[in-house]
């Protein structure tokens, strides 16, 4: 009794202790915090590539891809159809985009992948990333969305992006008149001075232009990365936004045939761009629409009837629990060879990357652990400081008859409490400070006038933080034993005194 | 030293000399402090007893070894050579957990410098060796019993209004009293003083040893005081003097 009574008593006149202790609170917060907005970037980009990838991916090993999507999607159905919700058929083909921008063709190296809007959007939240239907924000002013979310997924081109579309073909139609005009002119003079005008043989529009006023075959959705780049405005000198490729522009698609490879180009015209917040996709990603691509390569097998059966190269699968996943892979590796499918699910695929933010994560960890460490050697210097201070009160508590335990246990347990206060106190720094993290973002972003946390560069309107109650346990846990351990010595110290040592000086 | 040891008595060949067993007593105890390589004797084979509800005074100078002695009696340190021994029994040897066991159940213990601890109440100063007595279980099932006991104690000590003061808010005498409260609310069969009236003034120091007195006669409490005060040791039935870790002198004043 005595001891939790003295405990109470230094834990409440020793303020040096409790000084001790701030930077125990203060490193318990800092876990927190750090943790806690890791595991929210985390988790939202796991959700952003598992939305991208689907949970369960089966490809082809072979480019060619195999035939009839159908039936294999019938297939997996019958195996695994009561964990799945969905299953698309895809192709994905390295390629290449040309887009006209300021005159001139710039050619990028893509991703495209021909997709069936519909039944993609069963197997992930491809709504949510298409531009058209969320509100934008250009510059200061907020900009409607273009499309409702009740509106199917289609390959059309939403009424603005339509309008716009008519409005340049109208520009090109009166210069096109214009040029004829020109040229009419310019052979009236021909005939005149009857000298050859190099410049006669140009070609008269650029291709892309060709066929105006009406939409291509090939319809893309373009990552934003692809479309808009982020630049100073010379004339404000603010960041703002060009947009390179606008829905209802015309670009170039350069691919490769199946069988042996070839190059194939299209023109197609780009429907929606999107944007899914993760860069890697947003700049490398270019949706197709499937059948485009499957004529484009020539993935296509006429039967002897005369129907004709597609190919693909990938099947995406959504399951209702992502938890079987591991079973679904089980099942599907049994019936499809590996000699010519790869079984994975998103994790997997995205291996290397998923690692690298573990491993950065328990990095950060440990360092922060080290902080907290840190911080018990300074709970050991000031606890040895207070048993010097108290030697004469342990000599008196034995000579009262406190044995060496009772008097150690004083000095552990009031390491204990202190821990637990300065843990505590941590958690709930901690905790408040993840609360109310985008209110403290907005008062430094004011106070300092720059802006800590750009949403254009990190496509999170606020901060994602994910609270996980286990690893706040841990790192209480963890703090409040460094707290005893680092009165271990001590009050072993102080349990050795023997008493009369302790009550001679005066 | 073996001059020292052929000068002290076998116990049982005491015990044909002394009639009646004493309460307690010290046998021939050696003590020397070590200070770096030198050896400094303290005590030099102190023979020394006291019998039940005797008031014993220890009489020297400063550094004669009367408070080696009473710590050697009190368990709080262990001799070098020789035993203490409470009603017969050798104590000095017992385990370490039996020794505290004892300072708690059998001695009292008053300072000079009262000892009080500087962050608890009066009354929890005075509660302290009950505490340390019974498990927290058992205290706080029995704390209201305690508190009564020892709100006794200090009103017997005459310090009932004092009770939620800190020890800096009280004087030296009241301290004092408020350090034999706490001795004697562990109900101990022996009290052990040193140099009780020490700090106090000799008005203050009078009212400390007539309460000794008080108590050693309606308590049949044993009794031993250290003091170099020969004014205050006469109050103690028997005076020994200690004088260079030797007994010197035995005087019987009752």
């Amino acid at each position: 009794m005595y001891k939790l009574l003295l405990c109470q008593r230094y834990l409440r006149t020793r303020y040096i202790a409790l000084a001790s202790i701030v930077s125990v609170t203060l490193g318990v917060a800092t876990m927190i915090v750090v943790n806690s907005v890791m595991a929210g970037f985390g988790s939202e980009m796991r959700s952003r590539i598992q939305g991208i990838l689907s949970d369960i991916i089966v490809e082809t090993r072979s480019m060619n891809g195999e035939f009839d999507p159908e039936g294999y999607k019938i297939r997996i159905r019958e195996l695994v159809g009561k964990y799945i919700t969905g299953v698309t058929a895809t192709v994905e083909v390295h390629a290449i985009l040309s887009y006209k921008y300021m005159g001139d063709y710039i050619p990028h190296p893509i991703n495209l992948v021909g997709i069936d809007p519909e039944s993609k959007s069963e197997v992930g939240p491809l709504i949510d990333y298409l531009q058209s239907y969320h509100r934008q924000k250009d510059e200061d002013r907020e900009v409607p969305a273009e499309r409702d979310r009740t509106e199917q997924v289609s390959w059309n081109l939403s009424p603005i992006a339509l309008a716009r579309r008519q409005e340049k073909a109208e520009y090109f139609r009166q210069m096109e008149k214009l040029r004829e005009q020109m040229r009419a002119q310019r052979e009236k003079d021909e005939v005149e001075s009857a000298t050859g005008d190099p410049f006669s043989e140009e070609a008269p529009t650029a291709e892309l232009e060709e066929t105006l006023g009406q939409m291509q075959t090939g319809r893309l959705y373009v990552g934003v990365g692809l479309a808009t780049y982020m630049g100073i405005d010379p004339e404000t000198k603010k960041q703002r936004t060009y947009e390179m490729i606008r829905p209802g522009d015309d670009v170039r698609i350069t691919t490769y045939s199946a069988g042996t490879p070839a190059p194939k180009y299209f023109v197609a015209t780009v429907v929606d761009t999107f944007k899914t917040g993760m860069s890697e996709y947003d700049s490398n990603l270019v949706y197709c629409n499937l059948e485009q691509l499957q004529d484009v390569r020539g993935m296509i097998r006429r039967n002897e009837d005369g129907t004709e059966t597609r190919a693909f190269t990938s099947l995406q699968i959504k399951l209702k629990n992502y938890k079987d996943a591991p079973k679904v892979i089980e099942i599907l590796k049994a019936n499809f060879p590996a000699e010519n499918f790869n079984v994975n699910t998103w994790e997997q695929r995205q291996g290397p990357l998923l690692a690298a933010v573990d491993v950065e994560s328990s990095i950060l960890n440990i360092l922060l652990f080290l902080i907290i460490t840190v911080a018990g050697f300074g709970i050991l210097a000031i606890f040895f400081m207070i048993v010097v201070e108290k030697t004469r009160d342990i000599g008196i508590l034995k000579a009262l008859g406190a044995s060496s335990s009772g008097v150690m246990s004083i000095f552990l347990t009031y390491g204990l409490l202190l821990g637990m206060v300065g843990a505590g106190a941590g958690v709930g720094v901690g905790l408040l400070f993840v609360y109310y993290i985008n209110q403290i973002e907005t008062f430094i972003t004011f106070v300092t006038g720059r802006e800590v946390f750009p949403e254009k560069i990190y496509y999170f309107k606020d901060i994602p933080t994910h609270v996980d109650p286990f690893t706040v346990c841990w790192v209480a846990f963890g703090a409040v034993m460094i707290a005893v351990l680092a009165s271990v010595l001590p009050a072993r110290r102080a349990s050795r005194l023997r008493p009369v040592q302790a009550l001679r000086y005066e | 030293m073996p001059a020292t040891i052929s000068t002290s008595v076998q116990p049982e060949l005491r015990e044909s000399i002394v009639m009646t067993e004493p309460h307690v007593a010290a046998l021939a105890v050696q003590k020397a402090y070590r200070k770096g390589e030198h050896s400094v004797p303290v005590l030099h084979g102190v023979d020394i007893s006291a019998q039940k509800g005797e008031f014993l005074s220890i009489i020297g100078q400063s550094g004669s070894g009367k408070s080696t002695l009473m710590h050697l009696i009190g368990l709080l340190d262990s001799p070098d050579v020789g035993e203490v021994q409470l009603e017969g029994q050798r104590i000095d040897d017992l385990p370490v957990r039996t020794r505290d066991e004892l300072r708690n159940r059998v001695f009292g213990f008053v300072f000079q410098f009262y000892h009080l601890l500087p962050e608890l109440s009066l009354m929890e100063n005075v509660l302290t060796p009950l505490m340390i007595r019974h498990s927290i279980w058992n205290y706080w099932t029995h704390r209201r019993e305690f508190q009564d006991r020892a709100k006794e104690m200090i009103d017997r000590v005459g310090l009932g209004h004092r009770l939620t003061h800190r020890p800096s808010e009280l004087s030296g005498g009241e301290m004092q009293r408020a350090a034999i409260a706490r001795a004697l609310v562990a109900q101990p069969q022996i009290l052990l003083a040193d140099e009780p009236t020490g700090n106090l003034d000799a008005k203050t120091g009078r009212g400390i040893i007539d309460l000794m007195s008080r108590l050693n006669e309606h308590e049949q409490l044993t009794i031993i005081m250290v003091t170099h005060d020969k004014s205050i040791a006469a109050e103690a039935h028997r005076t020994v003097r200690l004088c260079e870790g030797r007994i010197e002198t035995l005087t019987e004043d009752a």
